[in-house]
């Protein structure tokens, strides 16, 4: 359970902050894709004989530069191929987990996470994880925001953008890949967007908000975790539900669906 | 290579011995089969104010994000001074709703600076004391006015102002271009002006360059005003205001 608690929290650090800029600059469904795709990566570390924690890192890496270079075609909508590429990995994923075998006992822990199972190794991997991601977001925060408010009055300022924004894409790849063993790949996002969506009403600048977002996700972290310990509920979900309640909870309350309100 | 560049731009300034802060040779940028620049040469060199005319869809943003180097060009060069330090305010800028952004922290953004100078840089520009407000709480003048600012505080050797005045009221406009001019006389910066607002622009200015395309005549405003290719685009109404060469405030732009 402690174990349980610091990967979150771990994991929340990292996601927060970087939450933030996914929010701000639209990235969510560009997240999503690199979710999609984790399974993917796992099936790959199988067939090289590597832990799948760790192979998982360098081919998230490869698919986020990938999207990104797909993404300056003009041939259809980057969304649209957004979703042909998340699913096309997520299909492909899924047969090749299934002819490695052992796919009915696990599939379920990548989709939505098995973070009470979590080893002294993935606690490593989340350490590094959350350094890196906290290292380079304070390195290069100057320009990281500059480029975030306006890229081209950034370029115009001297700002390297394309490498902020490849900087951006590469750390999301690294949090998606750490949130696999947390909330699973199709929970992934929730903390990404969720809690800095819930920082924003509170935030009155982008360092707040990134801040705030790293708080609000560590709270729904520990309370999920506290609540699947309680009702013997799966612990992905359970941090995702508790965090959606959060945002709710934290709209103005004439935004509020009627009933929608704490979980 | 460069070097050449630099010297054809010389001769192409020739009324000035000192290297221009930004020359751009023979532009040539084409878009979905529609030429929108067309062998374009334009230089700003240091103290001058030149202001960039010309109908919608004449290629004047266009120009300004090649100068810029925002654009790469089809074909020509475009020679920056080594270490030119540009203050550009755009003409549009859309901050996302989802990014809270007081008008102290958009400010630092270009260049960390304390409150103090902050708050005389938006007394300079015309705005209230306002660091604490959010971005989009501003009107669209006051966004124009903090754009400004921005680009001011970056101390800059060339300012780049596309329709920098968007939205202000006229006689903040006029306060505006004084302060312009006023600027450039101080810092002896050199200034790039798009404008639409020809009237208070043309008196406020060194040099016209007249584009739809192509550069269709340059020079001064009296004689701009005088050029039958200014005249088609705009009329006779600027030539009778600058026959005798004053202020005028009749009217509102062609």
């Amino acid at each position: 359970m402690l174990r349980a608690a610091a990967a979150g929290l771990l994991f929340a650090l990292a996601a927060g902050p970087l939450g933030a800029f996914v929010v701000w600059r639209r990235m969510a469904y560009f997240g999503e894709a690199l979710a999609h795709s984790v399974l993917l990566g796992v099936a790959a570390g199988f067939l090289l004989g590597l832990a799948p924690g760790l192979a998982v890192l360098p081919f998230m890496l490869g698919f986020a530069f990938l999207l990104l270079l797909l993404e300056r075609q003009r041939l259809v909508p980057v969304d649209t191929l957004l979703a042909v590429l998340a699913h096309g990995a997520l299909a492909a994923g899924v047969i090749l987990m299934s002819l490695l075998g052992g796919v009915r006992t696990d599939l379920l822990g990548y989709l939505f996470g098995d973070v009470l199972a979590v080893g002294d190794g993935d606690i490593a991997v989340l350490v590094l994880i959350a350094v890196t991601v906290g290292g380079l977001l304070a390195r290069f925060w100057p320009p990281l925001l500059s480029a975030t408010v306006s890229e081209e009055l950034a370029a115009v300022e001297g700002v390297p953008v394309r490498r902020m924004r490849l900087l951006l894409v590469l750390l999301l790849a690294l949090v998606v890949a750490a949130g696999m063993r947390v909330v699973g790949m199709l929970l992934v996002m929730a903390l990404l967007v969720v809690p800095a969506a819930t920082a924003r009403r509170f935030a009155h600048t982008p360092e707040t908000m990134a801040l705030l977002a790293a708080a609000i996700g560590g709270l729904g972290v520990l309370a999920g975790l506290a609540g699947a310990w309680q009702f013997d509920l799966p612990a992905g979900p359970a941090i995702a539900v508790v965090t959606v309640g959060l945002f709710f909870a934290s709209l103005p309350a004439g935004l509020a669906p009627a009933g929608g309100g704490r979980p | 290579m460069q070097a050449e560049t630099v010297t054809r731009s010389r001769t192409e300034v020739a009324d000035r011995t000192v290297e221009p802060l930004i020359a751009a040779r023979d532009l040539v940028l084409v878009r979905n089969g529609r030429v929108v620049l067309d062998h374009v040469t334009l230089a700003v060199g240091p103290g001058e104010i030149v202001t960039l005319v010309g109908p919608n869809g004449a290629g004047k943003t266009t120009l300004v994000r090649v100068l810029l180097g925002l654009v790469p060009p089809d074909s020509g060069t475009v020679h920056r001074r080594p270490g030119l330090t540009v203050g550009y305010a755009p003409q549009r800028l859309e901050i996302d709703p989802a990014l809270p952004l007081t008008v102290a922290r958009f400010l630092t953004l270009a260049r960390p600076a304390g409150r103090e100078e902050l708050g005389e840089r938006l007394a300079e520009v015309g705005l209230p004391p306002c660091l604490d407000r959010q971005i989009g709480a501003l009107s669209g003048g006051e966004f124009h006015r903090l754009l400004l600012a921005r680009a001011l505080l970056r101390d800059p050797d060339l300012l780049v102002l596309d329709e920098p005045l968007t939205g202000v009221d006229l006689a903040g406009q006029a306060e505006l271009y004084r302060l312009i001019t006023e600027v450039r006389d101080r810092r002896r910066c050199g200034v790039l002006l798009v404008s639409h607002d020809l009237h208070l622009v043309l008196a406020a200015t060194d040099r016209v360059v007249c584009l739809e395309g192509r550069v269709c005549c340059a020079g001064t405003p009296v004689d701009v005003a005088h050029d039958p290719a200014f005249q088609r685009l705009f009329g006779t109404e600027f030539a009778d205001a600058f026959a005798p060469y004053r202020h005028h405030h009749r009217g509102r732009d062609a």
